[in-house]
């Protein structure tokens, strides 16, 4: 979907990004992580031409982003981050309605797509849709700005920290909704952060910066289980490796079916981690599984977390 | 205003609620009781004897004390938007009856004494009206309106003088009758004014604003534009206009007039508007041009839909600024023989008329807050459509 071929970009004489090469296949969920100054934002932008590479070859869809013109790329790619960007003059439903609008899509089908997004992004149609961004809070104003983003159905969304700014509550739960909208949509989406948690808990496929240079690539266990350096490793955090390792994986990978054991289920949409802390604090080794609709599926012995049932 | 009345409100000792109002009150009895409210001359031409406000009180002018007594006792009683309705409303009234206080004695002097004889409006006068008009707006302001609405009320404030003032009722004061005199030279002063803010206007917009665009842009081209600006702001007036005369007659134009007029007013004008457009563009907000050009906006789509909405508030009040100053400045033009509203008042400072220098003056005061009101109201309609 989207290939970026020995790209490089500088600032004078600092390489901002320096010969990365990146293939993001169709409905990846690629996590651009590093510490500030590694030029994560920086290869994001150069996707959508906002910033101009000036090595390499950017292929979207096959042929090189320079062949579009820059609207018509941006059109096909939506666009988040972490300051929002509503436009302050604009209603919610016309700034959701930015890129249909400028697409020319009919009145009717603008409307109805404004509605479906919201209710999306879990905010009330009628209740939003004629507010001003600065009646929101800033939880949903950054919902707006995803919705924004989706409006158009674009083939890949581009994020730039879109949750940065957030407290955390707000952030779990917009990144549960992310999690949900990439599992519903399969849409190729790009996120940069410079949250660990963040980019495990959503990331498909990880990609480690510094210094413009891509460190690792790959899925979260792999980061986490076979860090490629050091650096990798650090970056990660070595303190608490095995409760992220935990976080990677849900109950319902070690559930042990059928098996009954006594007192308060627990959901089987759990991470591995979350049921730690369950056991530890009801001082127990077995717990009772069930499903999100409170069926018994089984049960999970505190050694499961350790490998799978045999 | 605001400025005034907030500290006023905050505190506030619990038996003043309104410090203003009390001090406005005071100052209105300094007024009336020790500066001369009418001047009573024999004719135009020697000098008047001044007379008091409690001196002419008689007859019906006594009902001038209603509005005067609340006003007094306003300051004392806890603030609510009735009381702030009644204060603006007292204070409108209270504006009103001065005048017609001053018109009908200017009428008796004319009727019982000599039809040559001249009254006209001492300081006491001027300095009633000013608190009036200033316990009015304080009222209004108080008042918290919208602020398209709040424009409208306050456009009512002056409505009771000028209905004294079209039904005649003012005729025989000495300002009304150097108006009589003159009529035809005051009307086209008028005009020539008008001519002057606006054919200032247009050329100073078309030129101002592209250059607030790239000044905005481009802060490279910024420092030295406003360097420029700048420089030209503090020459002063006259200097300006005498500086041009030399080079427009090298160029074999004329070097008086309306041409030079319009040049230096332009180039007056150019500071502020340029200065609000650049202002206005700089504060739209950085993340939602990202946005916009992140999205496909073209940088037109993105100039006119998210940079100039966002702007024009900003914008609007450079142009209330600099038309404001336009008015005023174009008196000096007269100097340059430009004509206009200045014309009157040079003519009747340099023939010691007061009335003719007033006969100038007032309708330029009148004039500037007139356009104020207009851009207040244009900038509030401006932005509710915005939001």
């Amino acid at each position: 979907m989207i290939e970026l071929q020995a790209v490089g970009k500088s600032y004078g004489a600092v390489r901002a990004v320096d010969e990365v090469s990146l293939t993001i296949e169709r409905g990846e969920f690629v996590v651009l992580i590093g510490a500030s100054g590694s030029g994560k934002t920086t290869l994001l932008k150069m996707i959508n031409r906002l910033v101009e590479h000036d090595q390499g070859r950017i292929l979207f869809m096959g042929d090189e982003i320079r062949s579009f013109k820059p609207e018509d790329l941006r059109r096909r790619m939506g666009y988040a981050i972490q300051s929002t960007g509503l436009f302050p003059h604009w209603t919610v439903a016309r700034n959701v309605a930015t890129v249909p609008a400028l697409l020319r899509w009919p009145a009717a089908r603008i409307e109805t797509r404004v509605d479906e997004l919201l209710t999306l992004l879990g905010l009330a149609p009628a209740e939003y849709r004629a507010r001003y961004p600065h009646e929101l809070s800033g939880g949903q104003q950054q919902r707006i700005g995803v919705a924004r983003a989706l409006a158009a159905d674009p083939e890949v969304l581009l994020m730039d920290e879109p949750f940065g700014a957030l407290d955390r509550i707000t952030r779990l739960s917009l990144q549960h909704e992310m999690a949900r909208i990439h599992r519903a949509s399969g849409k190729t989406i790009v996120l940069v952060t410079h949250d660990i948690e963040e980019a495990l808990g959503l990331a498909t496929r990880i990609v480690l910066l510094d210094r413009g240079r891509i460190v690792q690539a790959g899925t979260p266990a792999q980061l986490l289980g076979r860090p490629a350096s050091a650096f990798v490793s650090d970056f990660m955090g070595r303190d608490d490796l095995g409760l992220k390792l935990l976080g990677l994986q849900t109950v319902a990978a070690r559930v042990r079916a059928g098996e009954h054991v006594g007192g308060t289920p627990v959901s089987a949409a759990l991470t591995l981690r979350e049921v730690l802390a369950e056991f530890v604090a009801r001082h127990v080794d077995r717990l009772p599984v069930e499903d999100a609709n409170g069926r018994p599926l089984g049960a999970i012995h505190f050694a499961d977390l350790l490998e799978p049932a045999p | 205003m605001a400025a005034l009345a907030n500290p006023a409100q905050g505190r506030a000792a619990p038996w003043v609620h309104n410090r203003v109002l009390l001090v406005l009150v005071l100052l209105a009895l300094w007024a009336a009781l020790g500066v001369a409210f009418v001047s009573v001359a024999p004719n135009r031409l020697l000098t008047g004897t001044g007379v008091l406000l409690p001196a002419l009180m008689s007859g019906w002018r006594w009902g001038l004390l209603c509005p005067a007594a609340l006003l007094c006792v306003a300051a004392w009683l806890p603030g609510s938007r009735w009381l702030h309705a009644a204060v603006a409303l007292a204070a409108t009234g209270l504006l009103a009856a001065l005048v017609a206080v001053a018109g009908d004695e200017a009428a008796r002097v004319a009727a019982r004494e000599s039809p040559l004889a001249r009254v006209s409006l001492g300081g006491g006068f001027w300095v009633l009206v000013l608190l009036a008009w200033l316990a009015a707006a304080d009222a209004l302001q108080r008042l918290k309106l919208r602020p398209v609405r709040r424009a409208l009320v306050f456009a009512g404030v002056p409505l009771p003088v000028l209905v004294l003032l079209l039904t005649g009722q003012l005729d025989q004061l000495s300002l009304l009758k150097e108006y009589a005199n003159r009529q035809d030279v005051f009307h086209a002063a008028g005009w020539r004014h008008l001519q002057l803010v606006l054919t200032t206007l247009v050329p100073a917009v078309f030129i101002g604003v592209p250059l607030g665009v790239v000044a905005a842009r481009r802060e490279r081209l910024a420092r030295p534009l406003f360097a420029l600006l700048n420089v030209i702001q503090t020459v002063p007036s006259i200097a300006l206009f005498g500086l041009l005369i030399a080079p427009l007659v090298a160029l074999g134009l004329r070097g008086i007039g309306l041409l030079p007029a319009v040049i230096a007013l332009t180039l007056y004008a150019l500071l502020p508007i340029v200065h609000g457009t650049a202002s206005g563009l700089r504060q739209v907000p950085a993340d939602a041009l990202e946005a916009a050009t992140g999205m496909g906006l073209t940088p037109r789509q993105r100039f006119w839909r998210v940079e100039v909405p966002l702007a024009l508030p900003v914008l609007l009040s450079g142009l209330r600024v600099t038309t404001v100053q336009i008015v005023g400045l174009a008196v000096v033009a007269a100097l340059i023989g430009a004509g206009g509203f200045g014309a009157l008042m040079f003519q009747g400072l340099f023939s010691s008329a007061l009335d003719l220098v007033l006969l100038g003056a007032l309708p330029v005061v009148a004039l500037a807050i007139v356009v104020d009101a207009g851009f207040a109201l244009l900038s509030a309609a401006v932005q509710r459509a915005s939001r």
